[in-house]
């Protein structure tokens, strides 16, 4: 196709300032968004007021998407259960990936308390979530992993809070607006969560990769003990995340650990729960279990 | 039926007589459909991982091939602001890649004025990659670590895409030139 004729401006002096300045507008629209990047670099919280607002804004037809999705999901899932083995089969294998995560769930909150019967003195009672949410949206095209959640400030929400699904972690809470919060997913590059091992309790951090998956960092060095298949939970330590949610199954082993896949996916979710902030509430002295290992390095 | 489908083609074919495009949806319709493929797909589907392909940019290269001249130079730095609040990219980064491609495409132009289907794709693929590869460093200036071979296969889905999108465009095109406002008023 031949370029439209417009294209010259000609002799007319005000389609040639036109064109000029179009340019120099232009320019000046690329320099501000150095600018805001290099702000936004110092200062990553600093457009999180916009973003909140804008969000809210947004918030209303994001449920409304957020329902017909669920509906569509449910209407696929009906469908491909006939393809199968009828509708009741998908049902039944929902119920049980969901059942088997509870099962490990148990096993790990099963071996913290003999963990902390050792201890002495430690009371920790098991705490109800702050508000349940739908998945409004979920970034899509950025390598940075972020969802929003359809309940904000008016229901107590705060920055730092861990959000869970039945089938495990999801994130944690970055900023809050007045009925909409923006989570960190775990599979955000930034995201580190302390993790062990669900039946042993070995320990590791558990960092995004960016692509859906999570890289397992052992903490102890040495001969990797991982198996592909095997649970990790949020261990607890370092406060935020409470002990014994379920984050992921190790796929394939690497050197230093594992590359595990999450739980519980995103695009799966319907509804989350939003917890209170986990406080470690330890105030004894050092854990008998690890200090003998602390001095014998020494 | 038959004669009474004709009679509605044949009024249709009248009614579009002495009438003028609304300004309003001439005007508007590029910019509102860059806005709703920014944030549509987040709605639609919650990703796991990045594939989605970067659908407001895509509709922006569309509408930019499409209609040359139509939505300004300066188009990147509104569009790409409200591509920000929503995309998870770092505030500015929308704002900074999409003023440099609509900058970028026009000087290309201006070397290779005659198109054709396949040199256009052409583009918008070096473009696709262009932008994908700029917000990934930016994402990371700014506190991330993912490596590029995340990108692979948001790139691909995205190439593939541009046509689809661009036949979307043509018909929002279309659907914008509609003359339906009596045009002797």
């Amino acid at each position: 196709m031949a370029p439209p004729p417009n294209r010259r401006s000609g002799y007319s002096r005000r389609a040639q300032y036109g064109t000029f300045f179009g340019y120099i507008a232009g320019i000046v629209g690329a320099l501000v968004g150095g600018g805001f990047l290099i702000v936004s670099i110092v200062d990553p919280g600093s457009f999180s007021g916009l973003r909140s607002v804008a969000a809210d804004a947004a918030a209303p037809g994001g449920r409304v998407a957020a329902e017909s999705r669920n509906a569509s999901h449910g209407f696929f899932e009906i469908v491909r259960g006939y393809a199968l083995a009828g509708a009741r089969n998908a049902k039944l294998e929902r119920e049980l990936a969901e059942a088997k995560t509870r099962l490990v769930e148990a096993q790990a909150t099963a071996e913290e308390n003999v963990r902390l019967k050792a201890l002495l003195g430690l009371m920790q009672e098991d705490q109800k979530p702050v508000a349940f949410a739908q998945l409004v949206a979920a970034t899509g095209s950025s390598t940075r992993r972020f969802a929003t959640i359809g309940v904000g400030a008016d229901r107590g929400v705060t920055v730092g809070m861990p959000v869970h699904s039945p089938l495990g972690l999801i994130g944690r809470v970055l900023e809050v607006g007045q009925s909409s919060a923006r989570v960190l997913l775990i599979t955000d590059t930034e995201s580190v969560v302390p993790a062990r091992r669900a039946d042993d309790g070995v320990a590791a951090f558990a960092q995004g990769r960016g692509d859906g998956s999570l890289q397992l960092r052992l903490i102890n060095l040495g001969i990797n003990p991982l198996k592909v298949g095997d649970v990790f939970v949020t261990s607890g330590s370092g406060g935020l995340y409470r002990p014994g949610i379920a984050i992921a199954t190790v796929t394939s082993l690497t050197r230093d650990g594992a590359v595990a896949r999450v739980l519980s996916d995103p695009a799966a979710t319907e509804f989350v729960a939003v917890d209170r902030v986990w406080t470690q509430q330890v105030e004894a002295p050092t854990p008998p279990a690890t200090a003998p290992d602390a001095d014998a390095g020494r | 039926m038959p004669s009474r489908l004709a009679k509605i083609v044949q009024n249709r074919s009248r009614r579009r007589i002495n009438r003028a495009p609304s300004p309003l949806l001439a005007r508007g319709v590029p910019w509102l459909s860059v806005m709703l493929a920014s944030l549509l797909p987040a709605w639609l589907f919650l990703a796991s991982a990045p594939y989605v392909p970067p659908f407001g940019f895509l509709t922006l290269l569309a509408w930019r091939q499409l209609r040359p001249g139509l939505l300004p130079v300066w188009a990147g730095l509104p569009l790409g602001f409200f591509d920000d609040l929503y995309s998870g990219q770092p505030m500015g980064s929308a704002i900074l890649l999409w003023s440099a491609a609509m900058i970028v495409i026009d000087l290309i132009e201006l070397r290779f004025p005659w198109r054709s289907f396949a040199l256009e794709w052409l583009l918008a693929t070096a473009m696709i990659v262009a932008h994908a590869l700029g917000a990934l460093g930016l994402a990371n200036a700014a506190g991330g670590s993912a490596p590029v071979s995340v990108l692979a296969p948001q790139i691909i889905l995205a190439v593939l895409f541009y046509p689809f999108v661009g036949r979307i465009v043509a018909a929002l095109d279309r659907f914008r030139l509609i003359p339906f406002v009596d045009a002797s008023r």
